[in-house]
Parts: C-alpha cells; sequence; structure tokens
C-alpha cells in the first residue's frame, strides 16, 4: 500500500475574499501518491495552475482565495497552515518548479548561492557542508563542471542547464512532493526530453510524488502514471495513462486527443509546375556587434539558406531555438537587411530594394506572427487594424472597411467585430484577425511565424485548417515556421530543417520526417515527446501500422 | 572591470573637450568686443586695450584657445572681473559646503526613502501604501524654502536647539558642522525623499511580479529575504540613476536653500556671477558643473555593472 502524499479535496477557490465570488477552481479532488506522477492537463484558463499555486500557498493574497474544501500534505492540512508553517514546509515537504527557467532564476545572483539560500533557510549545516551537498545535487541533476557552474550568473548558463538548476534546487532537501509547472514548455525537444528523463530516474530514486502540469499530451504520454483532465476549473476525468489516452470517458478529453495533431505527415498533395512566388538563394545574415574600442563580436543567424516555394503550396521551416529559422523569415521579408544572397519574390530581386523601392513588393508578402496578443495595436479597432495596410495602398477608406468585414467572415469572425478592440477577443480569434490583416493586401505568400505555438491545440487544430482553406480558395504560398514537427508535418509540403543558422536537410514532409538522412533530423524527431501515441485514433502509433498492414 | 573604467574616463576626455569649446566660445561669440563686455560700460580705452592683451584676443582664434585650454589644465581659470581674486579660489572656498550639504542630503534621502519605497511596494494597496505616496505627493509639493523657515522657526528660534543659518568647516570640529548643516539638509531632502521612495516603490512592484521573487518564495525563505536580497537588488538600478543625478543636480543647483540658510555655496556663487556678468567665474562653473555631471554618471554606471551581471559594456 503506497501512501498518498498529496490530497485535494472538493478544492474550491474563488476571486476575491468571499465564497460568492467568481469561482476560478470549481471543487476539484486529485490524489497524489508517493513515487506516482499525477499529470494534470487542460487547456489554458483551466485553472490547473492556480491548483499548483494553492497547494503551495504562493496565490496572489487578497485577489484568488481559497474559499473551501482542502489540501492535505501528508496528513496536514495546509489550508489553514499559518504562513510560518507554510514556509517551513516549502522546499523541506514540497518544492515547485516553473515554466519558465530564463526568468525563474534571480538574475543578479550566482546559482549557487540561490540554492544555497534552501539550505541556509531550512537546515543547521556549515558553510562546507552546505557547498559539498549542493555539488553533489548539481552532479545528481548531471551539471557538467558543477564547480563552474555553482559561481556563474544565471545568463551564462543555457535554458536546459537553468532548469537543471531549478530541480537542484527543488529537490535538494528531498521533498515529498515535487510540483512541476509546466516545466519544459519553454525548452527545445531535445533539451525536454533530457529534463523529462531526469525527473523520472530522481523520481525512481527517492520516491517522490510528483504533481506534472502540462498542456502537452506528447509530454504526458512520456511522464504520466495517471492523467488528471481539467477544464474551466473543473476537473473532467481521472485515470491511468493507457485507459485516458485508449478509452477516454468524456467527450471533452476525447476531443482534446482528437486535435493534437499527428507525428505522421498528411498524405502528400500532388507536385504541381504552378509558377514559383518565392525564392531564396544562399541567404546569409550575420550580427555584427560593434564596440566603441576593440574589435567586436559576430554572430552568423544564417548561412546559405535556399529555398523554393511554388503557388498553393506550404514550405515549412523546422528547427530548434537559435537555428536562425525565424532569422531566415524576416529576412525574406525584409524586416530585416539580408547581409548576402537574394530573394526574389515573384520573379523580381528584392533583397538589395532600399526602403522606397521595396514597398510596392511589400503587400505581396505578409507576415503573421507568433504571439496574438502583442501583435495587434490595442487602441486601434479591428477594422483599422485591417484596414491600415490597403489605406497604405491608395484603397479609399470605405472600399478598405467593406474589404476588412469580408475578410473577418472569410477567417470565420462575424462581420461586425470590425469596430471591436482586440482585448475583446480570445487569443485564437486575434491570430485569425491577424491572419485577416495579412490576407488584406492579397499577398502572394503569407509567412507564419510560429502563428500557432502560442494557442492551445483545439484552438490551433482549428487555425491550421483555416490556414489549410485560404490555401485552396485564394492560392497563397505559405511559408510556415515552427519548431513543432508535429504541426509542420499535418500542414506543410516540403519541409526545411535548420540548425545553426544552416540547412541540414530539405524535400517533401513525408520524406523528410518518416525517412530522415540526416542525424539532426533523426535526433529531432526521436525527442518528439509522445512519438509513440497516434492520439487522434486513440492507439499507439505501432497499433495502427500493424492494423493497416 | 579595470579595463573598462580606464575606457570610460578616456571616452570622458571628449565630453569634456566640446564642453571647453563651448565656453571658451561663449565669450568670444558673443556679439561684440569680448574686452568691452569684460571691461563693462566705462571702460577707458586703455582698459581696453589692457584686457585684450592679457586675454590674447588680438592672436587667432585657434591659437587664443590652446593658451586658454593650456593654461586651464595648469588649474588657471583666469580671474574674477569683480573681485579680481583668481577664480580657482573663489570656487574651491565654496565647494566643502556644497559637497557636504549635497552628500548629507543625499544620504538621509536614501535612509528614509528606500525603506519607506519598499514597505509600499511590498504593502502595495494597504493604507501603508498609500500614506507613503501622500507623503510624497506633499513632498514634491512644498517649495523647499517653507520648508526651510519652518524648519528654522520651529528648531532655531523656538527651540533653540541649533544655529540659525551660516556654516562651518568640518575642520573646525564635527559639532558646530553638524548643528549647521542639519536644518538645510531636512530641508532639501524633502523632495529627494518623495522622489526616491516613489521610484523605489515602482522599481519594486515592477520586480515583486517576476517569476524568479514566485521561486524565492517557493524556497520558503522569510519575507524579508525575499524583499532584500531577491527584490531590491534587481530593482537597484533605476533607483541608482534618480540617486547619482540627484547628487548632481544637488551640489550645483541648491541657490534657494543656500539663501535661505545663509551658506556660501557654489550656488549662490553661480547667480552672483550671472548676475554680475562675471564672464570668467560663470565659465569655470559651467566648467566645473559639466565635470561634476560627468563623474557622476561615470559612477552611475559603475554602480550598474556592480548591481547587474548582465550589464557588460
Amino acid at each position: 500500500m503506497t501512501n498518498t502524499v498529496l490530497n485535494i479535496n472538493n478544492l474550491v477557490v474563488t476571486v476575491g475574499k468571499k465564497s460568492s465570488g467568481p469561482k476560478i477552481i470549481d471543487g476539484i479532488s486529485i490524489q497524489v501518491r508517493e513515487r506516482e506522477t499525477l499529470c494534470l492537463v487542460g487547456e489554458s484558463g483551466s485553472g490547473k495552475s492556480v491548483t499548483s499555486l494553492t497547494v503551495m500557498g504562493l496565490l496572489q493574497k487578497g485577489s484568488l482565495n481559497p474559499t473551501g474544501g482542502s489540501v492535505k500534505l501528508v496528513g496536514e492540512e495546509l489550508l489553514t497552515a499559518t504562513d510560518r508553517r507554510l514556509r517551513q514546509l516549502r522546499a523541506t515537504q514540497m518544492a515547485m518548479i516553473f515554466q519558465e527557467p530564463m526568468t525563474a532564476l534571480n538574475p543578479v545572483v550566482p546559482v549557487g548561492r540561490q540554492i544555497d539560500e534552501v539550505l541556509r533557510a531550512h537546515t543547521d549545516l556549515d558553510g562546507r557542508a552546505r557547498k559539498k551537498r549542493i555539488l553533489d545535487m548539481m552532479e545528481h541533476v548531471r551539471l557538467p563542471q558543477v564547480e563552474r557552474i555553482f559561481a556563474s550568473y544565471p545568463h551564462r548558463l543555457s535554458g536546459g542547464q537553468r532548469q537543471r538548476i531549478m530541480i537542484a534546487m527543488a529537490l535538494v532537501l528531498e521533498p515529498k512532493l515535487l510540483i512541476a509547472d509546466e516545466p519544459t514548455t519553454a525548452l527545445d525537444v531535445t533539451t525536454q526530453k533530457q529534463i523529462l528523463t531526469l525527473i523520472r530516474d530522481l523520481q525512481r530514486d527517492h520516491g517522490t510524488a510528483v504533481l506534472f502540469i502540462t498542456h502537452d499530451m506528447g509530454v504526458v504520454a512520456e511522464i504520466a502514471d495517471r492523467v488528471a483532465v481539467m477544464r474551466q476549473g473543473r476537473l473532467v476525468e481521472t485515470g491511468p495513462l493507457d485507459s485516458i489516452l485508449r478509452n477516454p470517458t468524456m467527450e471533452y478529453t476525447r476531443n482534446l486527443l482528437a486535435s493534437v495533431p499527428s507525428l505522421v505527415p498528411r498524405p502528400a498533395r500532388e507536385e504541381t509546375k504552378e509558377p514559383i512566388v518565392l525564392e531564396a538563394n544562399d541567404l546569409g545574415k550575420v550580427y555584427r556587434e560593434r564596440s566603441f574600442f576593440g574589435k567586436g563580436r559576430e554572430v552568423v543567424a544564417a548561412d546559405k539558406v535556399t529555398l523554393t516555394l511554388r503557388k498553393g503550396r506550404t514550405l515549412g521551416i523546422v528547427g530548434e531555438s537559435g537555428s536562425g529559422k525565424s532569422t531566415v523569415a524576416r529576412c525574406i521579408v525584409r524586416l530585416i537587411d539580408p547581409t548576402s544572397g537574394g530573394v526574389r519574390l515573384a520573379g523580381r530581386e528584392i533583397s538589395d530594394l532600399s526602403r522606397r523601392l521595396l514597398q510596392p513588393h511589400r503587400q505581396k508578402i505578409q507576415i503573421v506572427f507568433q504571439d496574438p496578443y502583442r501583435s495587434l495595436n490595442p487602441r486601434v479597432t479591428v477594422g483599422e487594424s485591417i484596414a491600415e495596410g490597403p489605406i497604405n495602398y491608395g484603397v479609399a477608406h470605405a472600399d478598405a472597411m467593406k474589404r476588412a468585414r469580408e475578410l473577418l467572415e472569410l477567417v470565420g469572425l462575424p462581420a461586425d467585430a470590425v469596430a471591436r478592440y482586440p482585448h475583446q477577443f480570445s487569443g485564437g480569434q486575434r491570430q485569425r484577425i491577424a491572419i485577416a490583416r495579412a490576407l488584406a493586401l492579397d499577398p502572394d505568400v503569407l509567412v507564419a511565424d510560429e502563428a500557432v505555438s502560442a494557442l492551445d491545440v483545439s484552438v490551433q487544430a482549428q487555425v491550421l485548417e483555416l490556414l489549410d482553406e485560404i490555401q485552396k480558395r485564394l492560392g497563397i504560398a505559405i511559408l510556415f515556421i515552427t519548431h513543432d514537427l508535429r504541426v509542420a508535418a499535418q500542414i506543410c509540403d516540403e519541409v526545411v530543417v535548420m540548425q545553426h543558422g544552416r540547412v541540414v536537410e530539405q524535400g517533401p514532409a513525408g520524406e523528410v520526417l518518416m525517412h530522415p538522412k540526416e542525424a539532426y533530423t533523426k535526433s529531432l524527431l526521436d525527442a518528439a515527446p509522445g512519438r509513440g501515441w497516434d492520439f487522434a485514433n486513440f492507439r499507439p502509433v505501432a497499433e495502427g501500422v500493424a492494423a493497416s498492414v | 572591470m579595470l579595463g573598462y573604467l580606464v575606457r570610460r574616463i578616456f571616452a570622458a576626455v571628449p565630453v569634456m573637450g566640446v564642453v571647453a569649446l563651448f565656453v571658451f566660445l561663449l565669450l568670444r561669440l558673443t556679439p561684440g568686443d569680448p574686452a568691452a563686455i569684460l571691461a563693462g560700460d566705462n571702460a577707458t580705452p586703455e582698459r581696453l586695450e589692457r584686457i585684450r592683451t592679457s586675454l590674447g584676443l588680438n592672436e587667432p582664434l585657434i591659437v587664443q584657445f590652446i593658451t586658454w585650454v593650456n593654461k586651464l589644465l595648469h588649474g588657471d581659470l583666469g580671474t574674477s572681473l569683480i573681485s579680481n581674486l583668481p577664480v580657482l579660489k573663489m570656487i574651491s572656498q565654496r565647494v566643502e559646503p556644497s559637497i557636504s550639504i549635497a552628500l548629507s542630503t543625499i544620504i538621509l534621502a536614501v535612509i528614509v526613502a528606500v525603506p519607506l519605497g519598499v514597505i509600499a511596494a511590498w504593502k502595495h494597496g494597504t493604507w501603508i501604501d498609500r500614506f507613503v505616496m501622500g507623503l510624497s505627493v506633499l513632498g514634491f509639493s512644498v517649495p523647499v524654502f517653507v520648508v526651510g523657515y519652518i524648519l528654522i522657526e520651529i528648531f532655531a528660534i523656538d527651540l533653540r536647539w541649533v544655529p540659525v543659518q551660516g556654516f562651518k568647516s568640518i575642520s573646525a570640529g564635527f559639532g558646530p558642522f553638524f548643528e549647521r548643516i542639519i536644518l538645510p539638509t531636512c530641508a532639501l531632502s524633502f523632495i529627494y525623499i518623495a522622489l526616491i521612495a516613489r521610484m523605489t516603490r515602482a522599481a519594486m512592484l515592477d520586480v515583486l511580479g517576476e517569476d524568479y521573487v514566485r521561486t524565492a518564495r517557493a524556497k520558503g525563505i522569510s519575507e524579508v529575504a525575499v524583499m532584500m536580497r531577491h527584490a531590491l537588488r534587481n530593482a537597484a538600478v533605476p533607483v541608482i540613476t534618480v540617486i547619482g543625478t540627484g547628487f548632481a543636480l544637488l551640489i550645483s543647483g541648491v541657490v534657494v536653500t543656500e539663501s535661505v540658510f545663509n551658506i556660501p555655496g557654489i550656488g549662490r556663487l553661480t547667480v552672483d556671477a550671472v548676475l554680475a556678468r562675471d564672464y570668467p567665474v560663470i565659465q569655470a562653473m559651467i566648467l566645473l558643473t559639466s565635470l561634476i555631471y560627468v563623474v557622476v554618471n561615470l559612477l552611475i554606471d559603475v554602480a550598474y555593472t556592480l548591481l547587474d551581471p548582465r550589464i557588460r559594456y
């Protein structure tokens, strides 16, 4: 019989101090046992992070308050515990790691001292014993050169190394419960895989109970023993991993799983002889850091990138962060100037045109950015945002607004949305608006720079469908930049894999993603979480292959 | 670090050069004969000629500039037209009161304002926060001479704890020095307390929303440690900027306070020189003020790199 470490029973969290306020968490009950990983899954706004912060007692005082139920850690009630008692329990009995390793560490304190703080606060060890313990722990989380890293500031470390520091900090006192709030979401797939393995191994060695919060079904398939699905502050269903993935009982869970794009590329579309609309030849971008005295530093962000895109086709550029994929996109749109090579748009060289001469060509290529919350001007109505481009190119205001209405309907929003402001829309709707804005100029090429990465899977699926539909209807060519191989598999005809600013491999999506030739592409695919599962069909990929033979 | 310092000091040289050129041209390029301006309205031709020769006004402009800079580098700032004393001597007599008051004011302001700002941010939205902010609005709105006269009335006239006005050098003993400097320091620090407290609060509020503050709390360390070790150090950069520029302003621009408390500082020296059109003194004051700003800015930048390891030049 294993012990229950965390027992959340009928928890209610409301906005404000009164229990009559709006409920953010509405009566959820979860148990996490020793040596068990419970994955708490849900889309944004489902209340999964609020749940974890409630356990730690880290909710913003005054704005959100637990008003009902109980949270017990190894039998001890946390909701009524004093601040002092909660402080004693943190790091010793329960610890937490966060999503963003870039911002979760104090930038002005060496990382070793940040771990040391935990030991100073909770133990009586002397300086030497503390340091030894920290270095041991750092080796335990497989950090290299621990002495050097001990004295380093966070900005000297990579994202993966920082997350290892966070894990070392959380586990140095061997707490009974580890809460991991999207710990790998901000990391590249290869790093993500290492961190997931690390958490698994540490859990096995120490018998820690893990409450793992994520929105990524792939990660769930990799790490969970049991799964709890949340939606709008309520628990939808709980169960062992296998039964949730194979036989979800609730409609919502089924839809959630069905929205996860498959790693198996969609059937290839026929090759076309349509004209080439976009060509990049040996495109290069070097950033030079100038300094007042002495020599500057050079960073090669893109090196000899060559690609072609035909009318009505979708070309994906995939790669990890720092691979140069966004640099290439921005050079092609001429948001930044390439340092070498050429870009031909509809047969016309544009890489060396001056800003002024470029102006007539700008409308042929439009871009949609990653973050729909920041890419629309909050003080301008949606209609004006969409109409701004055409008006710049001489279209009369009334005509441009009429076109804006049509475009909003094209992207699946009501035409009367023109008069509203961006904050009145959800993330998915805003991305639709951003797409409408890009389409307003009738471009030949649409560049989507991680355009669906910030969206929940169900919304992501809708936006991908929308892009596909628009392409069929308008014959537009799409250059799709993404780090997500699943998304690439579902929307791209051709794929370019980039690493360190260079093209590693390119070819038809089915070819590259199913039979990669290069080691790097293989390692990327290998690291994709949940690659063994075909979520949409509720079965492992292997079974699907067996069934189709 | 040392290399950075040396580079920064070298980079300050051209700045001071431009200032020197401007100061030099100020007199030469004003319409009319500089000698006539210097000599005043009732000058005899002989006196004009004497001034011309002494200033080298008959030489080409570039030669004049080189001679002038050369003298400058040897500590010769010219002679006052009014008192006929060397300008360098006039200024050096006035520097001690000004620097003493600026330093004591900034120290008092920081000691009072930073904790106030931290507490206001920590207790954000409570009556403590509103009280501190109310205090700072008061500090901004009451003119320094009003505060000065009120302080004199209470502590010097009614209670007779300290002298009404004047300044004693610290070489005359700490007691007399302190007695005379305390009231102007209090009066002046009023507005700086308001400014720095506000700045600290705003910077702290920004930082308190950061992820690493949440991480620090998740470690189970005390709130005091969270505030001091994690929040305040990250909030320090904008606060240091305000403190530094405040200090530079204080050295050269406290004319009103110097008048109220009858302190012979460089603020009053400047104003007197401007009113009397004492050009050599004005020139020297512009140079001195620029130098102070350059040095203070250098110190601020050095403080940045010490506070935040990410900042490297």
